[in-house]
Formats: structure tokens, C-alpha cells, sequence
């Protein structure tokens, strides 16, 4: 055997691999695409989660778009603050402070609590659910509890509890992604360190709540009346807080005769509930 | 060959000789990239694109410089490297001239690179001693019916997000076996002869 039947072999494939190694080296440099240098920096500086809660496709999409100048360095809600400074400080402007929000579902009429007016066997979503009459609770706001929520969530942050969706406040982000699946449009985002919040969003008259569910708000006003520095208002049988005026007193808590007011306190990045 | 041949061996390709589902070739994105039908279709595209190019790059590369020194038996290293370096170069070039497609099609060509259906329809075309014409159309209609396959494919899994089958079936198990039906379903092109 001729040592040329494996050396012109070997010597054939060598020059293809250079052929088209050199190919590609001259390729790259006549079809380079000019990418503005910015771009990597701010793709860096954003979470990478690539949830969507933007508005664009992922964090990569958001990232040409605040170098083209298309969005505020402040886009991202999952960053929030630091994340935006950073931006800022890449593009060379300053941001204005963002306050940090977090997910939550204004329901509190977990299985034990609401009246359900029948029984669903259909398909485990609460789009499905909410067509068919509205989903399976008496109430018409109240949450349907198949998790359409927690499927869409890119933090598995929200689970169902007890036929509720509940938030885990280590992992919620504020991406927002939730409030836009939820068909009864029952999760907001408030301020990250808002220790109260009104865990109904029935605006039923009281006697039709009362029926309804054992913890619906009826809208007495007490709420209201006692408190202080005028954050709680009462529409259409319905007490909503505003989180620009509310100074967490925590005494509309005590007054609730439905105990729908909810209070937490922020413990080492958790969030610790009283009921 | 004449051009009836051809259309007999393009129709083949996608209804008889499936690669996905007679072949068993190119799985890995049948499975990886079917959730949603758009980027099925994508996927699709760009498969499409890839192997009708390399089935002529390969073509040209066995009959002009593999045969001429009897390297025959060194096809299928050529080719992996043929593909690999053809898929690079396409990147590069729709990224320069053509952004839209490259937009469209950018995240599933680099996965292309390394995808055996590719490969294996190069070296069909080879194995078969098909003419130049040949080689481009039964790559061509190779990956439309990988496109049909995987398209229908995602349809299918869209209908299966709203189901809820067993704890042990969930996810990956049900996945593969509606897989399976779909193939069985394709069986039934198996008795055509052409």
C-alpha cells in the first residue's frame, strides 16, 4: 500500500477545508453588517428573561430598539430602576427614577369562599372557562382559577392556590405578562412595596356579593371613612386604594367587616402576609 | 430523465418517501421547533433553502472533484463540510443583502448546519445516480415534504396544548406519540408505487 493512497486523500480534503475556510474569511469581511456597537451593551445590561412584558419580541429586540431610539431606556419593567440607569448611562442620558411594580390578583374567593354555580370539566384554561358563561364561580369577576395566568408567566412566579392565583413575591417581576392574559382582567401591578390592597374586584351591589362569596366587598364605605389620608375610595360598591396617597396605616385593615383588605409586610425579599 | 421522472420523484419525496415520517431523518427539529405553527414554518423555509443549495453544491463537489481522484468513499465527510461552510456563507450573505429573509429564517439556519436530513439528501441524490436536475428537485421536494411534516406536525401540538392527557403522558411522551399517529397516517402513501 502507497503512502500517497492516504496522503492525496487527506491533501484533497485539507485544501476543500482551507478553500472554504478562506471563502468564509473574505465573506465575513465584504458582507459585514454594521451593528451599531451599543447594541450588546444595552442587550448586556437587560435581564435576558426575553418575557416580552417590553412589548417587543425578547431583550435583544428591546435592545436595538432603545439604541434606534424607538423606546425609553426605561422600557423594561422587569429591570425596573437599576436596569434603566444602566441604560441611561450606556446611551448617555439620564432616566427619570422608576418606581419597581410587582403582580397582584385582586381576588380573594378561593374555593372555600365563592359559590360556584356548576361544575367544569372542560379544558384547563380560563379562556375556555370564561366563554362558557363566564367560568364556574357565581361571581362574575371573580378569578377562574384554571392558571391561564401561570402558564403565560415567564417567572413561574404565580401558582394556584385553593382555586386562586396567587403570586410568589420572590419571584414576580413586574413584566405585566399576567395582567394581559387574565380574561377577567383581575391582576394589576402596584407599587413593589404596597403592603395593602383590596383582594376583591366585584362591583356587584352588597346583598348580590354577600351571595356570591363569603369574602366580596359590599362597598360600606367604612374603609373609607377611616382613613386618613383619603387613599380609599369607594365606586360603584367596589373600594379601590390609591397608591400615590396611601401612607400603609394599615387601619383600613382592622375596619373591613369582610377582612378583604389584605396586609403584608416585605421580609428579606418575600413578602409576608397577615390575614 | 425526462420531465415527467422528475415530477414522479419530486412527488415521492413528499408524500412517499417522507423523511420525517418513512425516513426517520431530521427529528430533532421535527420535535425541537414544532410548537407553533409559524415557526414551523420557518424552519421549514429554511431547511428548504439550504437543502435545495446543497444538493447542488454537493452534486457538483462529488462529480468534479471527489470522482475525477476516486475518493468516492470520502462523500460523507466532503459533504458535512460542504454544508456546514454553504450554511455560513448563506447567513453572512442574507444578512447583508437580503434582512427581511434573514430576519425570518436567522435563528433556524445556524441549527440547520449540523441537520441529518440535509446530509442524508445529499448522499441519496449520490447513492441514487441522479443527474444534476434531479439532485436540486429531490432536495427540493425532500424538504417540502419535511416543511409539510413539521408544519402539520405543529397543528397538531397546538390542538394538544388545550388537552389534558395522563401525569406520565404530559409533555414529551404525548408528543411522540402523536407523532407516531401522524406517521401511521403517512403509511398510507407507502403502498403508491411510482
Amino acid at each position: 500500500m502507497e503512502i500517497s493512497m492516504i496522503l492525496i486523500p487527506a491533501a484533497i480534503l485539507a485544501a476543500l477545508g482551507a478553500a472554504f475556510g478562506i471563502l468564509l474569511a473574505i465573506a465575513s469581511r465584504a458582507f459585514a453588517v454594521k451593528v451599531d456597537e451599543r447594541v450588546p451593551l444595552v442587550r448586556d445590561a437587560l435581564p435576558g428573561a426575553n418575557c416580552g412584558g417590553c412589548g417587543y419580541s425578547g431583550c435583544d429586540a428591546l435592545a436595538t430598539a432603545i439604541v434606534e431610539g424607538k423606546a425609553p431606556c426605561g422600557a423594561c419593567p422587569v429591570g425596573g430602576d437599576p436596569v434603566a440607569q444602566q441604560i441611561g448611562a450606556i446611551m448617555g442620558v439620564s432616566v427619570e427614577k422608576k418606581q419597581r411594580m410587582r403582580a397582584q390578583v385582586m381576588c380573594s374567593g378561593g374555593d372555600s369562599h365563592a359559590t360556584k354555580k356548576y361544575v367544569y370539566q372542560g379544558a384547563s384554561d380560563c379562556l375556555a372557562a370564561a366563554r362558557l358563561a363566564g367560568g364556574d364561580k357565581l361571581c362574575p369577576f371573580g378569578c377562574i382559577g384554571l392558571g391561564t395566568c401561570a402558564s403565560a408567566c415567564p417567572f413561574d412566579a404565580i401558582h394556584i392556590e385553593n382555586g386562586v392565583a396567587a403570586i410568589d413575591y420572590r419571584k414576580c417581576e413586574g413584566c405585566g405578562t399576567c395582567v394581559a392574559v387574565c380574561p377577567k382582567q383581575l391582576i394589576r401591578l402596584i407599587p413593589y412595596d404596597s403592603a395593602h390592597w383590596v383582594g376583591c374586584m366585584s362591583k356587584e351591589k352588597g346583598g348580590t356579593v354577600t351571595k356570591q362569596c363569603k369574602v366580596g366587598c359590599i362597598g360600606c364605605t367604612m374603609c373609607q371613612k377611616v382613613c386618613e389620608a383619603g387613599a380609599i375610595t369607594v365606586n360603584s360598591f367596589l373600594a379601590q386604594i390609591d397608591y400615590n396617597k396611601c401612607v400603609d396605616c394599615g387601619k383600613c385593615v382592622d375596619k373591613c367587616p369582610r377582612h378583604i383588605i389584605w396586609s403584608a409586610e416585605r421580609q428579606e425579599g418575600g413578602l409576608f402576609i397577615h390575614r | 430523465m425526462s420531465f415527467t421522472d422528475i415530477l414522479l420523484l419530486m412527488f415521492g419525496a413528499i408524500l412517499v418517501e417522507n423523511f420525517i415520517f418513512a425516513k426517520f431523518y431530521g427529528c430533532c427539529p421535527f420535535l425541537g421547533v414544532s410548537d407553533k405553527p409559524d415557526t414551523a414554518l420557518g424552519m421549514g423555509m429554511a431547511v428548504t433553502f439550504v437543502m435545495t443549495l446543497s444538493g447542488a453544491a454537493t452534486w457538483a463537489v462529488y462529480h468534479f472533484l471527489l470522482e475525477p481522484f476516486g475518493l468516492e468513499y470520502l462523500k460523507t465527510v466532503a459533504f458535512i463540510l460542504v454544508i456546514a461552510a454553504l450554511v455560513q456563507f448563506i447567513e453572512m450573505f442574507l444578512r447583508k443583502f437580503i434582512p427581511a429573509l434573514y430576519a425570518s429564517l436567522g435563528i433556524y439556519l445556524p441549527l440547520i448546519t449540523t441537520n441529518c436530513a440535509v446530509l442524508s439528501a445529499a448522499l441519496l441524490a449520490i447513492q441514487n445516480e441522479y443527474s444534476f436536475i434531479a439532485a436540486v428537485s429531490f432536495g427540493f421536494a425532500s424538504a417540502l415534504g419535511f416543511t409539510l411534516a413539521i408544519v402539520v406536525f405543529a397543528g397538531v401540538r397546538g390542538k394538544m396544548e388545550f388537552s389534558e392527557p395522563p401525569r406520565a403522558f404530559q409533555g414529551f411522551p404525548i408528543t411522540l406519540i402523536a407523532a407516531g399517529l401522524l406517521a401511521m397516517a403517512f403509511a398510507g402513501f407507502a403502498g403508491i408505487k411510482l
